[in-house]
């Protein structure tokens, strides 16, 4: 049994709505009122040069630490106060930025025990077979990840770009409404940064189920944000700047001298 | 066949057969050390598999030994007993376990160093329960009918039997999605919050199911020496335990056999040295822990990583001579 969070869905509404979002340290606004919507569906960039207030906001929409104002809602709930768990519980993935693998696990494990938890109760898990039904749907990504020959390897024994794969398929395991995506391309090779943004646009639309998951991301990497993104939001001094497409946000003067520099 | 099933199938044979070819104390030495087997697979999925630094298994060690020898005076049956001490180690456990919850590392040894210091105290002072420092004697082994379990030989069987049904029953919970989850949970507990695990559940869990194996192992041992006082379960017994645990292998499934072994077994072998044995033991645990930081039942593993180490040079010196022979 899965969580029905795929059908309870309002095709109306937005997946996810922030609302005047707003988070101090001391003295300093981190995020001053930030409201955006992301469409199911959609893949909606966050860029922004450091200290914009990004990581600040990923924060709050993940449940890890309480903004002092402003709404999240999820699906039309309000998520504003929900932790990590409850978010996960609710169909939100993430992925971080540093590598999050669970290292003395095979890969394949990795896969498994990230889903796993989404199947049945608890108690029930007790009793369920090791891989909870899970085999297959590992396997399947573990293909499309392109990470056969290491499946049955420790994830802590592989290269740096291998674990970054397992870090991003763990994160769609348990086919979550939303993910959402701490820089996927810090510390990889360009090769490899083409591989994620191939897989990323699959995952988005999966034409053989025709679900679709909608995709938060923070990235540097502005070709790949360029390339990959529907919308994007450009954050400066923790406000938002501006919200476009990737060629409003090129052509936008103000984010060319705020941001992209030229 | 695969080398682990021989290695398991020799060494079901040698628990079945050596205790034939032992004197008394040989078989009481035997028993005592399948106890701590049981006491320290309880406290292998609390600090091995789910990664939570105890400091105080032996406070539960001593609950599960100390119920049941006032379960037994009050005149309720072993059988009873039993479950009792299991019972009431697991509900301790999952109160010691909050503290977890809260801290981690060095500081949640700490808090459960603490823990145990209490227990130990209330076990010397509160005479009225436990009998204080003249603790609690003539307790007396079960029976079974038309079975005595009274000799060392029987009881010997019957701790041989509890410990493998526990160690099955551990083994198939370690094999379900609840053994990735406190695995999962040791490795990287952010993660795995993130990914829907309930850290906070499998945290009480793995101390309160680690404790009542503790509690297990104490009524166990409560009818094997037949006489309890507070002195086996202080604070350096848990670090004993701990010992046991990390010299097998946390995380390794034997680790414990072997580790309560090294514990138990290796002192006694030692004896040979006189009053130098404690100073030969303490020098082995330090020459393992140089070499093994990861116990004993990392050897397969190094030994694996060393092998494709090896095998990566090789295909590398290949591909570079490869490289040079191009024109």
């Amino acid at each position: 049994m899965t969580h029905a969070r795929h059908q309870t869905r309002p095709l109306d509404k937005p997946l996810l709505k922030v609302s005047g979002l707003k988070k101090a340290y001391g003295a300093i606004q981190a995020v001053g009122g930030v409201s955006f919507e992301v469409q199911p569906g959609e893949i909606f960039g966050v860029i922004g040069p450091n200290g914009s207030g990004k990581t600040t906001l990923f924060n709050s929409m993940l449940g890890q630490i309480t903004p002092d104002a402003g709404t999240i809602e999820l699906n039309g709930e309000d998520v504003t106060k929900l932790g990590p768990l409850e978010l996960s519980r609710r169909g939100v993935g993430r992925t971080f930025q540093t590598l999050q693998v669970f290292g003395k696990m095979s890969v394949r494990d990795n896969l498994i025990v990230a889903a796993q938890e989404h199947q049945g109760s608890m108690f029930g898990r007790m009793f369920a077979p090791g891989d909870s039904g899970l085999g297959d749907k590992a396997d399947a990504l573990i293909d499309q990840f392109r990470i056969r020959h290491v499946a049955q390897q420790k994830a802590g024994e592989l290269s740096y770009g291998q674990q970054k794969l397992v870090d991003i398929a763990m994160a769609f395991m348990s086919e979550p409404d939303l993910v959402l995506l701490d820089e996927p391309c810090a510390g990889v090779n360009p090769s490899l940064v083409g591989s994620i943004s191939r897989l990323l646009k699959e995952l988005n639309h999966n034409p053989a189920t025709g679900s679709r998951s909608s995709f938060v991301v923070i990235e540097h990497n502005m070709d790949f944000v360029m390339d990959l993104c529907h919308r994007i939001m450009v954050m400066v001094e923790g406000k938002v700047l501006a919200i476009g497409t990737p060629a409003e946000i090129r052509a936008n003067k103000q984010v060319l001298e705020a941001y992209l520099g030229d | 066949m695969k080398r682990s099933t021989w290695l398991l199938g020799l060494l079901a044979v040698a628990l079945l057969v050596a205790p034939q070819f032992l004197k008394n104390y040989g078989i009481y030495l035997l028993t005592y050390w399948l106890v701590f087997v049981i006491a320290t697979m309880g406290l292998n999925l609390t600090v091995g598999y789910a990664g939570q630094k105890s400091l105080g298994h032996a406070a539960f060690f001593g609950i599960g030994a100390y119920t049941l020898a006032i379960l037994m005076k009050a005149g309720v049956n072993f059988w009873l007993g039993l479950p009792a001490a299991a019972a009431i180690c697991f509900f301790v456990g999952i109160i010691l376990g909050f503290p977890a919850l809260r801290v981690q590392t060095i500081y949640l040894a700490f808090a459960t160093l603490g823990f145990n210091t209490a227990v130990w105290l209330v076990m010397r002072n509160e005479e009225w329960l436990t009998g204080g420092t003249f603790g609690i004697n003539n307790i007396a082994r079960p029976g079974l009918p038309g079975l005595s379990l009274d000799g060392n030989l029987a009881y010997y069987y019957f701790v041989l039997v509890v410990t493998v049904i526990l160690a099955l029953l551990l083994g198939a919970l370690l094999r379900s999605p609840w053994g990735k989850a406190f695995r999962a949970l040791r490795d990287n507990p952010i993660r795995a919050e993130s990914l829907g695990v309930d850290i906070r559940s499998y945290t009480l869990l793995s101390f309160a199911i680690g404790a009542a194996y503790a509690g297990v192992a104490g009524a166990l041992f409560a009818s094997l020496v037949q006489f309890i006082e507070p002195g086996p379960f202080t604070v350096a017994s848990s670090i004993m335990m701990y010992l046991m645990v990390v010299v097998g292998g946390p995380g390794h499934f034997f680790g414990p056999v072997l580790g309560a072994a090294v514990g138990v077994l290796l002192p006694e072998w030692l004896r040979f040295a006189q009053a130098w044995y404690l100073f030969v033991f303490g020098t082995a645990v330090v020459l393992l822990m140089i070499w093994l930081p990861d116990g004993l039942l990392s050897i397969p593993d190094r030994i694996r990583a060393r092998k494709q180490s090896r095998l990566a040079s090789q295909a590398r010196a290949r591909a570079a001579q490869a490289a040079r022979a191009q024109p």
